[in-house]
């Protein structure tokens, strides 16, 4: 049924949908809002047997989390920026746990200064921790992730945290046309959790054991090994999915005139909408540009991303983070994935901390690359005139 | 049936390992443990070399509580509380300075779980670092005795009225020196429904410079001079306390332990002396402790 | 050699039997069964779990495992009937001279 909702209900309406066992809830903007409603369902005895528990901190809530899931019970929670980087330490141990825990990060920028606003330095911070991470670029798409979240994260294949990040503000709190999915839907994609192993005095097994150097190795293979067979399992529950809801999110990465394109520009989040947008509207004027709307960013696709860009002359990376003392992390990434090819590469930092990036800026950068305007590598998007002092 | 050990890793003569065992026996094994990093956690849990006996996680170094809390939350919402009680064993670090916050948290959320910390008042795994729980005047390795520092200047943290303001039901200290006593204040925990905070001091051979033979000669004598006063709070009021006879001036427990022997020729030793006996002094009135 | 890793690094429970500890000390307990009056102090009080009481003919007795005795002396010390001795191993007992 569509109805127009916010971004942050329609997280909410996914969760309870998803029959989480525990929910353990911590407030920060611009997520509060999706445990809020969280709670509102909790209170008004719409969760079920779930456990709804308002922790002393995002660390507390995520350690909370990891108790439960070890114990066997399906596991929510939401947070952002300091939230998640406090949660740090908590969500890469429970991925060496192996625990199925699924966050939703409603991606903002991290202080100093303090920012409330939308970019995504926060989840750039967790790459290397061994969770899986993927972004949305709209409200349905995140509803959709939520019970897919759980599915992979899950699977006794895979078994690692599963983070969707979705644009603080800009999706969180945007009014959109969601088609609100029912319970049988959701039951018929997803069944009850059983844990392929639990914590229960009847097999009284020790979790979270120390591993000494003859064996610390073998345990990272096995992380790497899960999350390389992740990009399989979500492929294979995107169809699944497809098949149940007529939904299909186009797999880890998605081009768009990418066959032909002589400039590919690579977009992840809520910004691609536009940059789609002014994508075609050069197309329409004979310009051969494509769109890569990047949507897995761990695993990283590297088979679909060189896939996608084997043809352009020229790469652009919107970025929505920046890796201070190098470049914009997704530029990194995509540079890697494509190494051997010889395109031209740009990328260019924009939104930074919330702000605004109107049309003219992306229909300003697009063109200028295609059209030689500009020196390859990293650049920040627009910014003001500034006069560096010290007070 | 022992549901710890052996086998461990743990020094001869360990105070702290004495402590869970019979906190287990206590509870006939019927329990889930939350452990946060430290010696227990060290001692115990080597992969495939597991000491354990009840189900058993180890997460982090300053959320045990909130790992327990939300073992007790699984449990409630998949209906298998009849499965045991949640237990957590952390440190006197992993309690009164990096995990206070979750315990705090766990505390005031009344959390059916029982916690267990275990007193060896100083960071020992990682080899006798001061910690909030450490006594004054206790040498180590990051306030060390010198020329200047007569080792530990600042108090003992009161970890107990920390756990009694946050409105639990029940609140204890216990001792490796009466085990009896600590078996049954864990059996009488066990009973209550809601958070419970039971402090175990527990010696430690190496960072209190003590043998074997003097775990519990330590332990006893922390009592004896009212240093480690063992009591009782439920609901708030102190219900009961192990009295006295005879209590013993402080030197006699400092002076067996090489963590204080240098208050004996210090310039500063006396103060710090006197100070303790006034801590002694203070918590035999607070608690009426003199037979 | 294969070696077995587990989910997260589950572990079994007891699987610390295979250290065995009784090496690590330089004295060991011996227990006058005469004197042992199977009150367990030392049961409930040894850090290793490794002296038990147990039936031997009609008496109950205190029996130490010296495959994990670490030789510790707190079962020596716990003794209320005084029924336990230290005694140094012979590998220790070093002639001077």
């Amino acid at each position: 049924m569509k109805k127009v909702v916010r971004g942050f209900y329609s997280i909410a309406h996914s969760v309870k949908l998803c029959k989480p066992n525990v929910i353990a809830a911590y407030p920060i903007t611009p997520q509060t809002e999706i445990v809020e409603n969280l709670a509102k369902m909790y209170s008004n005895g719409e969760l079920g047997d779930c456990e709804y528990v308002t922790a002393e901190s995002e660390f507390g809530a995520a350690s909370i989390l990891v108790g439960a899931s070890a114990a066997g019970a399906r596991t929510f929670t939401a947070t952002c920026s300091q939230g998640l980087v406090l949660m740090s330490e908590v969500l890469l141990n429970a991925a060496g746990m192996r625990l199925p825990i699924v966050i939703v990060n409603t991606n903002r920028a991290l202080s100093a200064p303090l920012s409330i606003w939308n970019d995504h330095q926060d989840s750039m911070l967790l790459r290397d921790g061994g969770l899986i991470q993927i972004h949305v670029e709209t409200n349905q798409e995140a509803h959709d992730m939520v019970p897919l979240a759980f599915k992979v994260a899950e699977n006794p294949r895979v078994m690692l945290p599963f983070m969707v990040n979705m644009d603080g503000f800009k999706l969180t709190h945007a009014y959109e046309p969601v088609d609100l999915l029912d319970q049988e839907i959701v039951d018929s994609f997803l069944p009850p959790y059983e844990p392929p192993v639990y914590m229960t005095t009847k097999n009284p097994l020790t979790f979270g054991s120390y591993a000494p150097p003859h064996c610390y190795a073998e345990f990272r293979v096995t992380l790497q090994n899960a999350m390389m067979r992740a990009l399989d399992e979500i492929e294979k529950a995107y169809k699944d999915w497809a098949e149940i809801t007529g939904r299909y999110w186009g797999g880890h990465a998605v081009g768009e005139y990418t066959d032909d394109a002589e400039l590919v520009v690579v977009s992840m989040g809520s910004l691609t909408g536009m940059v789609r947008d002014v994508v075609n509207e050069m197309r329409r004027e004979g310009k051969k540009v494509g769109l890569l709307k990047l949507r897995t960013f761990r695993p990283f696709p590297v088979k679909e991303v060189r896939n996608a860009l084997k043809n352009a002359n020229k790469i652009l990376v919107f970025e929505r983070a920046v890796s201070f003392g190098y470049e914009g992390p997704v530029g990194i990434e995509v540079k890697s994935a494509i190494f051997g090819f010889t395109p031209e590469f740009y990328s260019f930092a924009v939104g930074l901390g919330g702000r605004d990036v109107p049309r003219e800026e992306i229909v300003k950068i697009i063109g200028d690359v295609y059209e030689g305007k500009v020196e390859q590598g990293f650049h920040f998007g627009t910014i003001k005139e500034f006069e560096e002092v010290v007070v | 049936m022992s549901f710890f050990g052996p086998g461990h890793g743990a020094c001869p003569g360990c105070g702290l390992t004495i402590a869970t065992r019979n906190v287990l026996e206590a509870l006939e094994g019927k329990c889930f443990v939350s452990n946060s990093t430290g010696c227990l956690e060290i001692v115990s849990s080597q992969y495939e070399r597991s000491a354990w006996g009840v189900p058993y996680i180890h997460s982090l170094f300053e959320n045990a509580a909130a790992v327990a809390a939300g073992i007790e939350l699984a449990l409630k919402a998949l209906k298998r509380t009849d499965e045991g009680k949640v237990v957590v064993f952390a440190g006197d670090g992993a309690t009164a300075d990096i995990g206070i916050g979750p315990l705090s948290g766990m505390l005031d959320r009344n959390h059916d779980v029982i916690y267990i910390c275990l007193d060896n008042e100083a960071y020992q795994n990682t080899g006798n670092q001061q910690s909030g729980l450490t006594p004054t005047g206790s040498n180590t390795t990051t306030m060390p005795a010198g020329e200047l520092m007569p080792g530990k200047t600042g108090r003992k943290k009161d970890m107990i009225s920390i756990a009694v303001g946050h409105g639990i039901p029940y609140v204890a200290t216990a001792t490796v020196a009466f085990y009896a006593d600590l078996r049954r204040k864990v059996k009488k925990a066990a009973e209550i429904e809601g958070a419970k905070y039971i402090q175990i001091h527990t010696p430690c051979v190496t960072g209190w410079g003590i043998d074997g033979k003097q775990t519990l000669e330590s332990a006893r004598l922390a009592f004896e001079t009212a240093l480690y006063p063992i009591i009782e709070y439920e609901n708030g009021e102190l219900t009961k306390v192990r009295k006295i006879k005879d209590r013993k001036p402080v030197e006699e427990y400092l002076r067996i332990q090489r963590r204080f022997r240098h208050l004996f020729k210090h310039p500063k030793g006396q103060e710090i002396i006197r100070i303790l006996q006034k801590i002694a002094d203070d918590n035999a009135a607070k608690f009426n402790l003199d037979v | 050699m294969v070696i077995r890793i587990t989910l997260g690094g589950i572990s079994k429970p007891h699987s610390s039997k295979s250290m065995k500890t009784g090496d690590w000390g330089t004295e060991f307990p011996i227990v006058d069964e005469e004197k042992c009056t199977a009150c367990r102090a030392c049961e409930h009080l040894c850090p290793d779990g490794c002296i038990v009481v147990v039936e031997k003919g009609e008496k109950k007795v205190a029996v130490p495992d010296y495959d994990y005795c670490k030789g510790c002396g707190v079962c020596f010390t716990a003794c209320p009937a005084d029924a336990i001795r230290m005694e140094l191993k012979d590998i220790y007992k070093l002639d001077v001279c």
